[in-house]
């Protein structure tokens, strides 16, 4: 059983956070496609239109492994987590359901229509096609947060019948918690978008290759990163509110601090040193810093990882890295992202340019990010795999064999490991290649 | 009717949708190695079920969705139970959704070689497992309150593989007639003309379905009570005999109807004997999982309902309006432009 839990929880990680390579791109660059295509349709340059195009392949192939690695982490819920899925299914159950119902079906049939329909349909209905999948996306995050914000954070439901059944549909979708990580994560996939395609424009700006295409997909991508990334931390830091309100252990375990303490300061360097229950050391402490994030109040009590019980902390060096590590690549993207927006202004866009060296090297930046960030999220919830109400270790089917989930493991990590070769190599192929000759038309 | 029987047949329509719809595709895919003789085929083949296979293969994440919000305890048993089968299917749904994207996104001959026998191979194994996954429901999962106690070779008993082999095989017939409806000339002809033959098959293993299921099932009992029932594998017959009737007078598209009706009904078929089980147990019939001791609570019910009643028609709206744009037949010139693209 200890065993099963083990692999179930590995492979649930793994599953996770491959699906979670593609799904900030799709959520992002969308609706830069969406926003080039109503340009085109607006002031009928073909520019425009080169540019949907150019950027709408590289989000097809992403998108695709997006959706399919996706299906895999519906499954597991009933395939390795059985035991969690008919004890919260009655209130869980409902927004997965929801998202497949309301925005799976409209990326899903949408994408096709704009594939395929270039010549069937009007320049402004073809233009509509990919909006729809872009809502679609975003309506997507929404319940699949809220049902992860329900396991942050569980509301609306009562325990009856052995189990966790649904109370107040209201408060499952106006979970505050929810609500927060889809703004973050959204956000977050605008950023990875607007990273992106800054970087894969820069490249082709230090070749000097279709300038004017890039220049302006530069532009209009550093607005969108720059926008993006001062919603990824207004968002991030009022989920640090919601968290140090609702999940203190994790809020410890992220900044590593130990005693309860009014007042807590701050600490820009630190290691934790989870033996002797300390830091081994701490450099540069803002006063009153830690009390400011967590509740907004400089004198407000933060409570220590000493006060509550070893056995309901969670992993602290993950937590506390990743965290850390998040918030520092956020803070430089909100830099670079001011940065490309002001040459982009200035029309400094330049071959030569060290900055745009320097972009096309930190396009793995916001993914970097943003897997730290649900390492934060998932591991700072341990040992809950729902907080407060069900233990991770309690969740896991009860009529799984260790080895055939072993067996699973080895199967995932061998199909996503070529997958994501395949994927690398197509996306890598296709950006350096750049757009269709003008003209080029399919 | 309380809502966990609204469930059961929103359940069982969910599930049939997601046949008859990626019935097609999946069939069209097993076939485009043996129908796509050239590239200009394969091509035509691809365009056929391009625009719609996306959008089909989301009814089956809707009634794996629908099953968790409305049955959590079905399908927590059903998942963990069919644990190996079903890992089998995601890998080969995974393999399928990324054929056709990198396959239109590479070059040369190899690469496109590989994503067309992944299209193929994925196909292939999704519809054989989802007719095995369901054969072993009709007969009873070796289920109690301890769980499952069977494993992966013994869903492949007689009857399971019996009806992942009608289910295939009526696929097959499904996806040919589909190709042989959007394309002209000789790829045409030569999808009927296979149609008619896999129907010689499916008919054979639709007959001894039909004859096998009352000894190696316990869906005979409703239809016992309700004599009116047996309408329904009735239908599911003359529904297979319309199939190559209309196609021997080449009306292909009142044969796609009728293949159509003929997934329909044969799910149908299934589904009027299982009630009120959703997973009936071997072992113990009181173990079996059933519309009212699996149901999610009548809170939780109502909720679902009402968005099923939004959605499912607004979804049906937006899907036909899709299929409508791209009713046309496909020509030669127009798959040969998304290649290039």
């Amino acid at each position: 059983m200890d065993a099963v839990v083990g692999l179930s929880r590995l492979q649930f990680a793994l599953t996770a956070m491959f699906h979670f390579i593609f799904v900030p791109l799709t959520l992002g660059l969308v609706w830069l496609v969406a926003w080039w295509e109503w340009k085109f349709v607006r002031t009928g340059d073909e520019k425009f239109l080169r540019m949907a195009r150019f950027w709408g392949k590289l989000f097809l192939v992403n998108f695709a492994l997006g959706v399919v690695t996706g299906i895999a982490l519906e499954f597991q819920f009933g395939m390795n987590w059985a035991e969690y899925a008919k004890y919260v299914g009655d209130i869980f159950g409902a927004p997965l359901a929801i998202e497949a119902t309301a925005a799976f079906f409209l990326e899903s049939t949408f994408i096709g229509l704009w594939i395929f329909g270039w010549k069937k349909l009007s320049p402004k209905v073809h233009a509509l096609s990919i909006s729809l999948v872009a809502f679609g996306t975003a309506l997507s995050a929404l319940w699949i947060c809220l049902a992860n914000g329900w396991m942050q954070h569980p509301v609306g439901y009562a325990l009856r019948n052995g189990r966790a059944e649904m109370t107040d549909f209201g408060a499952l979708v106006f979970n505050g918690t929810g609500w927060l990580i889809f703004a973050h994560t959204l956000a977050a996939g605008f950023l990875t978008g607007g990273f992106f395609v800054m970087g894969v424009s820069a490249f082709h700006l230090l070749r000097k290759n279709e300038v004017p295409l890039f220049k302006a997909s530069f532009r209009t991508a550093a607005a969108f990163a720059l926008l993006a990334s001062v919603l990824v931390i207004g968002t991030g830091d009022q989920q640090g509110v919601r968290v140090a309100k609702h999940q203190p252990a994790k809020f410890a375990a992220m900044e590593a601090q130990w005693e309860t303490q009014a007042g807590a300061p701050y600490t820009v360097f630190s290691w934790p040193d989870r033996k002797n229950e300390r830091n081994a050391f701490e450099v540069l402490k803002i006063p009153r810093g830690l009390s400011l994030m967590g509740f907004h109040s400089g004198s407000a009590v933060v409570k220590g990882l000493k006060d509550i019980p070893p056995e309901e902390r969670p992993p602290i060096l993950p937590t506390f890295l990743g965290f850390k590590l998040m918030v520092a690549s956020g803070l430089l993207m909100v830099l670079l992202a001011l940065v490309g927006w002001l040459k982009g202004k200035r029309g400094r866009l330049e071959a030569g340019s060290k900055y745009l060296r320097l972009m096309v090297w930190l396009i793995p930046l916001p993914y970097i990010a943003i897997q730290l960030g649900w390492v934060v999220t998932e591991l700072g919830r341990q040992p809950w795999l729902v907080q407060g109400l069900m233990k991770t270790t309690e969740g896991a089917s009860a009529s799984l064999a260790p080895s055939q989930v072993l067996f699973s493991l080895l199967m995932f990590t061998l199909v996503y490991g070529a997958l994501g070769v395949v994927d690398i190599y197509l996306m890598v192929k296709l950006s350096r290649k750049g757009p269709q000759p003008e003209g080029g038309r399919p | 009717m309380t809502f966990a029987v609204i469930w059961f047949i929103l359940w069982g329509v969910l599930w049939t949708a997601y046949f008859i719809l990626d019935g097609f595709d999946l069939g069209a895919g097993m076939l485009y190695p043996f129908l796509g003789k050239s590239e200009a085929d394969r091509a035509l083949i691809r365009r056929s079920v391009g625009p719609f296979w996306d959008g089909n293969e989301v009814w089956l994440l809707t009634a794996g969705g629908a099953t968790f919000a409305a049955f959590p305890a079905v399908y927590a048993t059903m998942f963990s139970s069919l644990y190996t089968a079903l890992l089998l299917v995601l890998l080969a749904l995974i393999l399928r959704g990324v054929s056709l994207e990198f396959r239109a996104k590479g070059e040369g001959t190899a690469w496109r070689k590989t994503w067309d026998a992944g299209f193929a191979v994925g196909s292939l194994i999704q519809a054989l497992l989802l007719g095995v996954a369901f054969g072993n429901i009709f007969r009873g999962l070796p289920i109690d309150p301890a769980g499952f106690h069977g494993t992966l070779s013994s869903l492949l008993n007689p009857y399971g593989l019996l009806t992942g082999l009608l289910f295939l095989s009526l696929f097959l017939v499904h996806g040919a007639l589909w190709v042989a409806l959007k394309t002209e000339g000789d790829l045409a002809g030569r999808a009927k003309a296979l149609a008619g033959r896999i129907w010689l098959a499916a008919a054979l293993l639709a007959v001894v379905f039909f004859i096998v299921t009352p000894f190696a099932t316990p869906l005979l009992a409703n239809y016992l009570v309700q004599p009116w029932w047996f309408a329904v594998p009735a239908l599911a017959l003359l529904a297979l005999v319309l199939v190559q009737s209309y196609a021997g007078r080449g009306r292909v598209g009142r044969a796609f109807a009728a293949s159509a009706a003929t997934i329909g009904l044969v799910t149908a078929t299934g589904l009027v004997g299982l009630y009120p089980s959703l997973l009936p147990s071997r072992l113990d019939p009181s173990s079996s999982l059933t519309v009212f001791n699996a149901s999610s609570s009548p809170a939780t019910l109502k909720i679902m309902t009402v968005v099923a009643l939004i959605f499912v028609p607004l979804v049906i709206g937006y899907q036909v309006w899709v299929y409508r744009v791209f009713r046309a037949k496909i020509s030669a010139r127009e798959a040969e432009a998304d290649v290039l693209y």
